[in-house]
C-alpha cells in the first residue's frame, strides 16, 4: 500500500513520510491530532496536519529546549512550560533532581491522552510527582504569576492558530513578570529559511527584545522540521547563555544526550549570517 | 406585481432571488460596468469573484430598494416580523441615513424634537438638513467615568413641560458606552404629550434578539428606531436597518428615506441585511449568549488587573443608568494614569489590538460572536501589560466627558449663517458655526448654533494633546473654527 503523510513546507514544497499505519485521529475543541506509524521516523504526532513529533528525532529538539538554559543556571528549580502536550520537554526536566516542580500549562487535553496513550517515549515523565498538569491558555496562566519561576519554557506550535497568543508581545510581557530577577525564557522561535516562518521569527524576535535586556537565538537542525533548521530563543533578564554557561557544573551531573554537549552549546549560538540578517532587520 | 406570501424566517427572499440570477447566466448589458468583475482584475483579485459577481444592479427579479414590490419587500418584511416592528426599510447609506430619514419623516422645519445632547452627529446633521431645532436633555454625567448617561424621565418630562409643541423625542439605546434610559416609561411619557418616541439604536441590534439584554424601541412601543445591523447584527458595513411601528405612515417613511437615498443601493449591502436578519433570527439568541459570556469575562479579569475599571450594571440605578448592555466592554482607564485614547494607541501600536475607541477617560471594545477565546486573552494580557510598563500618576488629568452646551440659535441656522474663520483659542464666547468632534465616538463636543466657552475650547485642546482624531471643522487642522458672525 502507498500511503503518505504529506505536510507543506510552502506552498511550493511538499515533505512526506511514508505512513505504515494511521493510528488515531481526534478532532479537539483546538485542532485536529493525528498519530502514525511511519518505517523511517517511527512513531509520529501531527496537530492540524503539521508535523511536531517524531520518535526518531524529537530529542533534538527536547535536548535543545531543556540543556541550554539549565546550563547556564545551575539554580533553576521552579519551572513553567508552556505548551509541550507531548512531554518530550518534561522528560528531559525531570532529569535533574535539583528540579522541585515543574508547572505544564497546555490548553489541549486531548493532546496530552493521544500522547499518554500512543507516545510514551516523550510522555513517560508526565507523571513525575514535581510535574502538575494545567489544561488551559497560557497567556491566561502566565498573566496571574508574579516573580514566581526561574525558567519558562514555550515550547509552542506556529503562530498559526492555537499558538498565536504565545508569539504576541503581552505574552513575553507577561512571562517577564512572572520569572524572578534572574529569570530565563526560552522559546519555539521558528525558523527562517521559508517565508512564512521567517516573518513569524521576526516578530517574535523583536518583541522579545523589546522585552527582555538579553535576547539571543540558537539553532539546531532538526530533519523532519521545515528546511531542517530550526531556531530556539534564549531570553534572560541577567544570564548571557555565551559566558555563563557552567560546563563543568553540567557535564558533572553526568546527564546522557544524544545531541546537547557543553561544546554544541555555545557553538549553537554562532548562527549564519543570512539569520543575522533576519535577526537586524526585525 | 407579485403576489407577496407570507415566508418562514429561514427564507431569504433576497439572496435566494440573486442566486437564481447568476444561476441564469444572464448576459449584462446593464451598469456595474465591471460586468461581474471581468472589467476590473485586480479589484477582482482582491475581494473575490463571488463579491464581483454578487454586485448587481436593480432588475426586475432582484426588485427595486427605492421601490420594492417583490424580494426586497419581502425581506423586509421578514426583518420587520424578527424586530417585532410593523414596517422595515434596508437602509444602505449607513445608520446615519437611518437616523436621518426616522428625523426627517417626524419633524419639519422649525418644529422641536427632544433629544439628549450626547446624540450622534447624524441626529444633529439631520436637523441642520431639514431645519428643525432641538431641545437638548442633560444626559447626566457619571462623574468618575466621566461619561455622559441616558436621559432620566425626570429630565425628559421637563423638558416637554417646557416644550409642550415638541413633536417628538429621541432616546439612545443604548450609548455607545452601553448606558440604557428608561425606554418604556419616556416612550409611554412622549406618547402621553402626543410626541412621536424616536430610538437611536445604532448600538443596540442585538437587543431584538439576545435574552437578559436591555430592552428594544419595538418592545418599548416607539414609532421609530435606526437599527445599526453592521455594528453587532453581522451585516455589511454600511447596511442599516430603519423600523416603523404600527402608528406611522411608512409610505410617507420610504418618501423621506427617497429624498437622500442613493438609487443604486448595493446588493452586496441589501443581501447581507437579509442574510444577517435570517441569521439573527435562527441563531441570534445563542451568538448574543455567547458574546455575553465573553465580555463578562473579559470585564471580570479586566477589573483583576487593578487600576482600570470595566464597569458594568452595578452601576444601573434606575435612572439615568437605567440598563446596561452587558456586551459592551468599556473600561475606564484614568486610575492608570492614562488617557483612553492613549491606550488605544498602545493597544493598536504595540500590540496589535485595535479596539473601537478611546477617549479622555475610557476605552470600548466592540466583543461579538466572531470573537475567539484567543483574542480576549490578548486583550486581557495586553491590559496587564499596559498597566505593568505605561502606568503613572493620574494628578493633571482631565476628569469630566461632557459640558452642558448652551445653544444660541438652530443648527441650519448657524451652519447656514454669514460665518468667519477665528483660532480656536480666541473663539470663545461666540457662536459655533460648525461642528468639532472626536471620532469615534462622533458625539459633538460642539454643534452649529452653541456658545464656545473657554472650558470647550480647553476640552478640545486636551483631546488634541492626547491624540483623539478631532473631526468636524472646515480648517482639517483644527486650528481655526466657523463662527457665526
Amino acid at each position: 500500500m502507498d500511503l503518505w503523510f504529506t505536510e507543506h513546507h510552502s506552498d511550493n514544497v511538499k515533505f512526506s513520510i511514508r505512513v505504515d499505519k494511521h493510528l488515531t485521529s481526534v478532532q479537539s475543541e483546538y485542532q485536529r491530532i493525528d498519530v502514525f506509524d511511519t518505517p523511517e521516523f517511527g512513531r509520529i504526532l501531527t496537530l492540524d496536519g503539521l508535523l511536531m513529533v517524531t520518535e526518531k528525532d524529537e530529542y533534538i529538539y527536547h535536548e535543545m529546549i531543556t540543556h541550554v538554559p539549565m546550563a547556564v543556571d545551575p539554580d533553576i528549580s521552579n519551572i513553567l512550560v508552556i505548551g509541550a502536550g507531548d512531554g518530550g520537554t518534561v522528560r528531559e526536566l525531570t532529569r535533574y533532581s535539583h528540579v522541585q516542580n515543574i508547572d505544564m500549562v497546555e490548553i489541549d487535553e486531548k493532546v496530552v491522552e493521544v500522547c499518554r496513550e500512543y507516545l510514551p517515549q516523550t510522555a513517560c515523565r508526565l507523571s513525575d510527582p514535581r510535574v502538575h498538569i494545567y489544561y488551559q491558555d497560557g497567556l491566561r496562566y502566565v498573566r496571574g504569576k508574579e516573580n514566581e519561576y526561574d525558567l519558562i519554557i514555550v515550547d509552542s506550535t506556529d503562530p498559526f492558530g492555537v499558538g498565536e497568543g504565545l508569539f504576541t508581545k503581552e505574552f513575553y510581557g507577561n512571562c517577564f513578570k512572572a520569572l524572578k530577577e534572574n529569570g530565563i525564557m526560552v522559546n519555539q522561535h521558528e525558523s527562517t529559511f521559508y517565508t512564512s516562518y521567517a516573518n513569524s521569527m521576526k516578530r517574535a524576535h523583536s518583541r522579545i527584545k523589546s522585552t527582555f535586556p538579553i535576547s539571543l537565538v540558537y539553532q539546531a537542525h532538526i530533519p523532519t522540521y521545515p528546511s531542517g533548521h530550526w531556531l530556539f530563543g534564549f531570553a534572560s533578564k541577567s544570564y548571557d547563555p555565551r559566558s555563563d554557561l557552567k560546563a563543568d557544573y553540567w557535564n558533572s551531573l553526568g546527564i546522557k544526550t544524544r545531541y546537547y554537549n557543553t561544546i554544541l552549546h555555545t557553538g549553537c549560538f554562532a548562527i549564519p549570517n543570512n539569520v543575522r540578517d533576519c535577526l537586524r532587520e526585525s | 406585481m407579485e403576489k407577496i406570501t407570507k415566508l418562514p424566517q429561514d427564507s431569504a427572499p433576497v439572496l435566494e432571488a440573486m442566486r437564481e440570477h447568476l444561476h441564469n447566466r444572464v448576459v449584462p448589458f446593464d451598469v456595474p460596468g465591471h460586468k461581474g468583475g471581468r472589467g476590473n482584475r485586480e479589484l477582482t483579485d482582491f475581494l473575490g469573484l463571488s463579491c464581483l459577481r454578487a454586485d448587481v444592479n436593480s432588475m426586475k427579479p432582484l426588485d427595486n430598494l427605492c421601490h420594492p414590490v417583490s424580494v426586497i419587500k419581502q425581506a423586509q418584511a421578514l426583518a420587520a416580523e424578527a424586530f417585532g416592528a410593523e414596517n422595515a426599510f434596508f437602509i444602505v447609506n449607513g445608520t446615519t441615513g437611518s437616523v436621518q430619514a426616522m428625523i426627517m419623516a417626524s419633524v419639519k422645519s422649525g418644529e422641536k424634537i427632544i433629544m439628549p445632547r450626547n446624540v450622534h452627529r447624524s441626529a444633529i446633521n439631520a436637523l441642520v438638513v431639514n431645519g428643525a431645532i432641538p431641545v437638548y436633555v442633560d444626559p447626566g454625567t457619571n462623574k468618575k467615568l466621566g461619561i455622559p448617561l441616558g436621559m432620566s424621565v425626570s429630565a425628559v418630562e421637563k423638558a416637554i413641560r417646557e416644550n409642550p409643541d415638541a413633536k417628538a423625542v429621541l432616546i439612545n439605546n443604548p450609548t455607545y458606552y452601553g448606558v440604557c434610559s428608561d425606554i418604556k416609561s419616556i416612550v409611554e411619557l412622549a406618547h402621553k404629550n402626543g410626541m412621536l418616541a424616536l430610538v437611536d439604536e445604532a448600538h443596540g441590534t442585538h437587543f431584538y434578539f439576545g435574552d437578559d439584554l436591555p430592552m428594544s424601541g419595538m418592545a418599548a412601543g416607539a414609532d421609530m428606531a435606526a437599527v445599526s445591523m453592521h455594528k453587532t447584527g453581522g451585516s455589511l458595513t454600511q447596511s442599516s436597518i430603519l423600523l416603523c411601528g404600527k402608528n406611522i405612515n411608512s409610505d410617507y417613511v420610504r418618501q423621506v428615506i427617497n429624498l437622500t437615498q442613493t438609487t443604486s443601493g448595493s446588493y452586496l449591502l441589501i443581501s447581507s441585511l437579509d442574510i444577517a436578519r435570517k441569521n439573527l433570527s435562527l441563531n441570534g439568541r445563542e451568538i448574543f449568549a455567547r458574546t455575553v459570556k465573553y465580555a463578562e469575562y473579559a470585564r471580570n479579569e479586566i477589573n483583576k488587573v487593578g487600576g482600570f475599571y470595566a464597569f458594568g450594571s452595578e452601576l444601573c440605578d434606575g435612572d439615568s443608568f437605567f440598563d446596561f448592555d452587558k456586551t459592551k466592554l468599556s473600561v475606564h482607564t484614568r486610575d492608570v494614569g492614562l488617557a483612553g485614547i492613549e491606550v488605544y494607541d498602545i493597544l493598536r501600536d504595540d500590540y496589535g489590538i485595535q479596539i473601537e475607541f478611546g477617549d479622555i477617560g475610557n476605552i470600548l471594545a466592540i466583543i461579538s460572536a466572531g470573537d475567539r477565546a484567543l483574542e480576549i486573552e490578548r486583550l486581557i494580557s495586553s491590559m496587564y501589560e499596559i498597566k505593568r510598563l505605561y502606568s503613572r500618576d493620574k494628578s493633571g488629568m482631565f476628569d469630566h466627558e461632557y459640558i452642558d452646551p448652551e445653544v444660541i440659535m438652530p443648527p441650519q441656522n448657524a451652519f447656514y449663517g454669514n460665518k468667519k474663520s477665528v483660532p480656536i483659542n480666541e473663539s470663545s464666547g461666540m457662536i459655533c458655526g460648525e461642528f468639532v468632534m472626536c471620532y469615534p465616538p462622533g458625539i459633538p463636543i460642539l454643534a452649529p448654533g452653541e456658545k464656545i466657552t473657554r472650558e470647550i475650547i480647553s476640552y478640545i485642546n486636551y483631546a488634541k494633546e492626547k491624540g483623539c482624531f478631532m473631526t468636524g471643522t472646515q480648517d482639517i487642522k483644527m486650528e481655526n473654527i466657523n463662527v457665526v458672525v
